[in-house]
């Protein structure tokens, strides 16, 4: 008892002052600047990510219509009459729009262009009042491609969609994938690296093989391949996925396939396992030579117990940094094989699957930049945030680094694998 | 040293039959076979019939396989599996596309081959100047405004998605220039036939693909030759007043560049991965757009075939690596 009592206050002693702690972080922050922006934009991932239904202005989903008035009507129509000639606006067959507050809708023929406008039929809900010459047409139009302005600040796309709430959506889909990959890829990947470290011999040699198959492909190769094969409609992993497992069928946090989006996520999280079993293994081997193993099983401690209550928790911090590095990794993932059409079914919020859009991209040619551009700004400055991060965090650690100022150069590219 | 290289050539064999072993049953587990996916499951009967015999589904698919009613392995002699795996070995015959034409996949890489060659070695030329020279520079003159930008750089580099920045290159391209590269309406031209042309063609997807790769041989150099320069031996050259271009260039930059060595072959998987992404944006008919639309088509022999050529030419670049590596620096002994 006395004990549990006294360890806080020996906590206490060693904890510095809070103003000199704010202080040093100040000083450090201040040393990596860049490592600070890279902390601000995965911030800003996760906080997009996690309130992404709370701070979208509009529905990243709906299409948005505005009522826009055209004083372009340029016949005027009798009581009975049904057909009227127009100036401007888009009118196709069963638009509704009023005309002085009388509701009207376009009704087959087709409008026809004429020499003084198009020429539409229309049918009236009542036929009392005359209207002038003259008179303002107001419509529902869908306000597709709008430059960004200040109620748009990204413009919208073709489909009249508000591109900065489709961003945001966007992090939640990317957190969402790029977390569900990484927790199970990890996890997997750890479980097998223990295993096949500890017990070595044939289960050591099986596994690892398996690892070296799987490590033969291209990752992109490799999960485009399995993508096609496990996405399919009726795959039988979909089908026990959706029927054998309580994972929502339909719309979820907003997302409306999220079933197709979880099992991408589930593949790229195979890609990490198999990089992770061989990380985790290697480290294994070296710890399982430890006296402390063999102390253990001197004492009678099972397998299991060795495993996870010696080699475990030893490899824990390795496999929360790899996990973390791979974070970015797999968001990468996700946006390329969305962008190639395979990963996330087209229409869903996704960074990827924007900057795939084939009329996005055909109106990209003609100088409507915006539904292209901010997607892949917001995928690169995700990336870039953790690679700065990352670099920050080297170099803190670092000791031969500390002090250089600018971010460390040191090891391989962190945040790009197989992309 | 040759014990070695037997040694793992011997190893490539079974991996490589668990390459085959896994592509093959992967595409075989889709609900319908490659004869269904390509007629729709409204075909009749008797379509479905030809069909299989045409392409020779109806051969068992394994060549060892558990009767479900009797459990004992029987051997069968001929069977997809092995047929398709006996004919690209003996025969170099990589099956046959599945759409209309029926083209042979042999026929197809001939013509393909050529771009996706000519992408990547442009490529590792682009990514090899972009990322040796900076990183150096930024060695030798480390805490310099040079080293500041070469290293901002390389983050950049590293973060931008290659898709975007190809997206990028080209509307920007011709909103600004009024320039798209030849191939879109044009189609690939040899670089026998019009060198400037094709060059024009090759020039920006080599870059944009070349980006990510610098900016990682850019790290690499930077942190081997900053290890390389605490070296006694280059304290040794510095005493015996040799100018500094002889000491970087000769002394340092040489022993520096053995990992970026083994980098640039672990690359080759970030290579194709990006050749499928790249040739489809840029419109370069060579062996990734192939392969993309074969899986998008559902091509299941086309993407069999061409997923086991990736595997074995990864691992093949892996294995010659490690080779050139002991070969490079005759400290390294594989035992």
């Amino acid at each position: 008892m006395a004990r549990e009592v006294a360890l806080p206050l020996e906590i206490e002693e060693e904890r510095p002052e809070p103003r000199k702690r704010w202080k040093r972080l100040l000083s450090t922050a201040r040393k990596h600047p860049l490592g600070v922006f890279g902390l601000g934009c995965v911030s800003l991932l996760f906080f997009c990510g996690i309130f992404a239904d709370l701070i979208v202005p509009f529905d990243p989903e709906a299409t948005l219509r505005e009522r826009q008035t055209y004083g372009s009507l340029v016949k005027a129509i009798e009581p009975n009459d049904t057909r009227l000639t127009i100036a401007d606006a888009q009118l196709e067959v069963g638009t509704n729009f009023d005309i002085d507050g009388e509701r009207m809708s376009v009704v087959p023929p087709a409008p026809k262009v004429s020499g003084t406008g198009t020429i539409i039929n229309v049918q009236r809900a009542s036929s009392q009042s005359a209207h002038e010459a003259g008179a303002a047409l107001e419509l529902d139009t869908a306000i597709a491609n709008i430059k960004p302005s200040w109620s748009h600040p990204f413009g919208t796309d073709h489909n009249a969609k508000d591109v900065l709430s489709r961003v945001i959506f966007g992090a939640r889909i990317s957190l969402l994938i790029g977390l569900t990959a990484i927790i199970t890829g990890v996890t997997a990947g750890a479980f097998f690296g223990v295993i096949s470290g500890y017990f070595g011999k044939i289960v050591d040699t099986i596994i690892q093989r398996c690892v070296d198959i799987l490590l033969a492909f291209p990752a992109v190769v490799l999960l485009l391949a399995i993508i096609t094969v496990v996405g399919d409609e009726d795959s039988s992993v979909r089908r026990f996925l959706a029927n054998n497992t309580p994972l929502p069928k339909g719309e979820f946090l907003g997302i409306p396939t999220f079933l197709d989006v979880f099992i991408v996520a589930l593949v790229i999280g195979l890609a990490v396992a198999v990089f992770t079993t061989r990380v985790v293994r290697g480290a294994v081997l070296s710890i399982k030579e430890n006296v402390y193993v063999d102390a253990a099983r001197a004492m009678g401690a099972s397998d299991a117990r060795i495993m996870w209550r010696h080699i475990f928790p030893n490899v824990a911090a390795l496999v929360v940094i790899l996990g973390s590095v791979l974070l970015p990794v797999a968001i990468l993932a996700e946006a390329a094989i969305s962008f190639l059409g395979v990963g996330v079914p087209l229409g869903t919020p996704s960074w990827g699957a924007d900057l795939s859009d084939e009329k996005s991209r055909q109106n990209m040619l003609e100088g409507i930049w915006w539904p292209v551009f901010f997607p892949g700004l917001a995928l690169s400055l995700v990336v870039l945030g953790f690679n700065m991060l990352g670099d920050a965090f080297r170099d803190l650690s670092d000791p031969r680094l500390r002090g250089s100022g600018l971010g460390g150069g040191g090891g391989g590219g962190a945040g790009r694998g197989p992309i | 040293m040759r014990d070695y290289i037997v040694r793992r050539l011997l190893i490539l064999v079974p991996v490589m039959i668990g390459v085959s072993l896994l592509t093959f049953s992967l595409f075989n587990i889709i609900p319908g076979d490659a004869c269904v996916l390509r007629l729709g499951f409204g075909s009749t009967p008797e379509t479905l019939k030809a069909c299989r015999e045409a392409h020779g589904l109806n051969r068992p698919l394994f060549p060892v396989s558990i009767n479900s009613d009797l459990p004992v392995i029987h051997v069968q002699g001929d069977s997809q599996y092995g047929g398709w795996l006996w004919d690209i070995v003996a025969h170099q015959d990589l099956g046959q596309s599945l759409a209309e034409g029926g083209a042979k996949v042999s026929t197809e890489l001939e013509r393909r081959l050529p771009i996706t060659l000519e992408l990547m070695i442009m490529t590792v030329i682009f990514a090899l100047v972009l990322g040796i020279l900076p990183g150096m520079l930024s060695a030798i003159r480390p805490n310099t405004p040079i080293d500041w930008v070469a290293r901002v750089l390389s983050v950049l580099w590293l973060s931008i998605p290659s898709f975007y920045l190809a997206i990028l290159m080209i509307t920007f391209g011709l909103l600004w220039f009024g320039w798209t590269p030849p191939q879109f309406g044009r189609g690939y031209v040899p670089f026998m036939d019009d060198p400037w042309v094709n060059l024009q063609q090759f020039v920006f997807p080599a870059l944009v693909l070349s980006v990510g790769i610098a900016a990682v041989i850019m790290r690499l150099t930077r942190s081997a030759m900053l290890e390389v320069l605490r070296n006694d031996y280059i304290r040794t050259a510095w005493s015996k007043g040799l100018r500094e271009r002889t000491v970087v260039w000769r002394h340092a930059l040489k022993n520096a560049l053995i990992p970026v060595v083994t980098l640039i072959g672990l690359q080759i998987g970030a290579l194709i991965g990006g050749a499928v992404i790249i040739e489809s944006v840029y419109n370069l008919n060579g062996v990734g757009k192939y392969t993309l639309e074969a899986i998008i088509r559902r091509d299941l022999f086309v993407v069999q075939s061409l997923t086991l050529m990736f595997a074995f030419v990864y691992v093949s670049c892996n294995l010659f690596v490690d080779i050139a590596y002991a070969w490079l620096d005759p400290r390294i002994h594989y035992n």
